[in-house]
């Protein structure tokens, strides 16, 4: 693969990472949400598998194929199927509206550029120029976790907060070895799954998922 | 290369006067076609321009000279845009140049003066069209500002001949990432900014809905021609902009009988393919609630934003 193709390639992967997480952010339905999050993981997955051929990293090649499995497919998938069990459709009462939010991330996005230019200067190069697009991902990770009240929107921001984490981490030091990757997914896939159970059951309880609703304690 | 120039203005401006009516008249065609009509026919527009022209403008008791000076600005910053966009060509004067910020204060230009004839009445329809209008032209701008800063930036110059010159060089750079964000953001901003579907809905006259329509509710004859020809005209140049930007092809870089003729064609082929996709387009859209147009616009500035910061990191790397 030649230099100038994977500086393309990087490109267009952290672009699709920016763009499905900003769709997330202005899409309140929660269909779209699961649809935008299995394309973001397949992203992430293409970004890793594109470093992992440019350096010839056989096992990253394994890790990326383990996140497609994850991200792309097992994740949305249970998220999917809690959300049919929540019976929920959208996002109905966000802290915030779509319009601020939107604008909000601008001011994000900026942040991020601001905060990783010294990670820019340290070692100028095609991955660590997308690190800030990962940065920007944790940063509308936290966005949707405080302004969401719903419990299956609320995932999907943890979920996003982790692709962010997972694509500065792949971004500056190409992989962490494969155990400590298989750790983290393990992780947080369990989180997901506790956290899919508890839905469900919060869902059952109370006839809904939004958390804002669980102010008091009752019998 | 001014004489160049002046004739390639001449005939910019004069083929989107021509076309532009022609343009409207397509789409209105292509979407009765779709929705089971016979339609009008593509040259309906022109009938009603002729028609128009032949009446004398009335004017209500109590306007000003805003009525009969406002077609006259509008006419004329659509004409300067015609000659400012590089549509058939991208020879320009030395003196006036082609720039982005230029183009988008002259259509400012013209969004005003229709806004003040919408006001100057004093109808309460007019300047409820007006106050819309003002807040969805202020919410375009800055996207139509960034989304083309974006695409200048690999150039190194905020003129819009020489961006589309450098697309005509390098065509792979269309399909960038950031030429791709940038050029939605600007699609969703022209599509705002000439009143067409999700935002406006050109073809209505329920007053709780309608923006354009409703400033020019109080024009009549020749004013009310010229109203409708500069708006047209607005939408061709603009859905040009688009088409120059998107589709490089044929535009000519020097001013010969050829080139120029090719131009022409290749403008005409891109007009009716992105007149008749939109067209196509708003046939399954239903117009947006009113206060949920800035959440459009805001998420089209914010993808051309992250064009801009996007182009930052591909330069960067």
């Amino acid at each position: 693969m030649s230099a100038s193709l994977f500086d393309q390639l990087i490109g267009l992967s952290a672009g699709v990472l920016l763009l499905t997480s900003v769709l997330l952010v202005w899409k309140r339905s929660l269909v779209a949400a699961v649809r935008l999050l299995a394309l973001q993981g397949a992203a992430l997955a293409a970004m890793v598998a594109f470093i992992g051929v440019f350096e010839r990293d056989l096992p990253l090649l394994a890790v990326a194929g383990l996140v497609l499995l994850l991200k792309g497919f097992v994740l949305p998938f249970v998220l999917d199927r809690s959300r049919i069990q929540t019976g929920a459709v959208r996002e109905e009462t966000p802290l915030m509206n779509t319009t601020s939010s939107l604008l909000v991330l601008s001011l994000l996005t900026m942040l991020a550029y601001l905060v990783s230019q010294p990670l820019l200067t340290l070692a100028p190069g095609p991955t660590t120029a997308a690190v800030p697009v990962g940065i920007s991902l944790v940063l509308y990770g936290f966005l949707i976790l405080t302004t969401r009240r719903h419990a299956i929107s609320q995932l999907v921001g943890f979920l996003v907060l982790d692709n962010g984490i997972a694509t500065v981490a792949f971004l500056t030091s190409g992989g962490v070895p494969f155990v400590v990757e298989l750790g983290a997914s393990l992780d947080v896939l369990l989180v997901v799954l506790i956290l899919r159970v508890l839905g469900g059951r919060i869902a059952a309880e109370y006839g809904g998922a939004d958390l804002d609703e669980l102010t008091e304690l009752r019998d | 290369m001014k004489t160049g120039a002046a004739f390639l203005a001449i005939v910019q401006v004069t083929a989107m006067v021509i076309l532009s009516p022609l343009l409207v008249g397509l789409m209105r065609q292509v979407r009765a076609r779709m929705e089971g009509r016979v339609g009008a026919g593509v040259l309906q527009p022109w009938r009603d321009l002729r028609k128009l022209f032949a009446k004398e403008s009335l004017q209500a008791e109590g306007t000003s000279w805003v009525m009969s000076v406002g077609p006259v600005v509008l006419i004329t910053s659509s004409a300067l845009v015609c000659v400012l966009v590089p549509l058939v060509g991208t020879v320009t004067f030395p003196l006036v140049p082609d720039d982005l910020f230029v183009m988008v204060s002259v259509l400012l230009l013209g969004t005003v003066a229709l806004a003040l004839i919408g006001l100057d009445s004093g109808s309460a329809f007019g300047g409820m069209g007006s106050s819309r209008h003002m807040t969805i032209a202020a919410l375009v701008e800055p996207t139509v500002l960034v989304s083309v800063y974006a695409l200048s930036i690999p150039v190194g110059s905020s003129s819009l001949s020489l961006i589309v010159d450098a697309r005509l060089v390098d065509p792979a750079s269309v399909a960038s990432p950031v030429s791709l964000l940038a050029l939605v953001a600007l699609f969703i901003a022209v599509v705002a900014e000439t009143g067409r579907m999700p935002v406006d809905n050109p073809s209505t006259h329920l007053e709780l809905t309608m923006i354009h329509e409703v400033m020019v509710l109080e024009s009549s004859g020749r004013d009310l021609a010229w109203l409708e020809l500069g708006s047209w005209m607005r939408l061709g140049a603009l859905l040009g902009l688009v088409g120059s930007l998107l589709l490089p092809w044929g535009i000519a870089g020097d001013v010969t009988p050829l080139a120029i003729l090719l131009g022409v064609l290749m403008l005409i082929v891109k007009l009716v393919v992105l007149g008749s996709a939109l067209a196509a387009g708003e046939v399954f859209l239903a117009k947006l609630r009113l206060f949920r147009v800035p959440e459009l616009l805001a998420g089209s500035f914010v993808l051309a934003f992250l064009a801009v910061t996007a182009s930052y990191l591909v330069v960067q790397g």
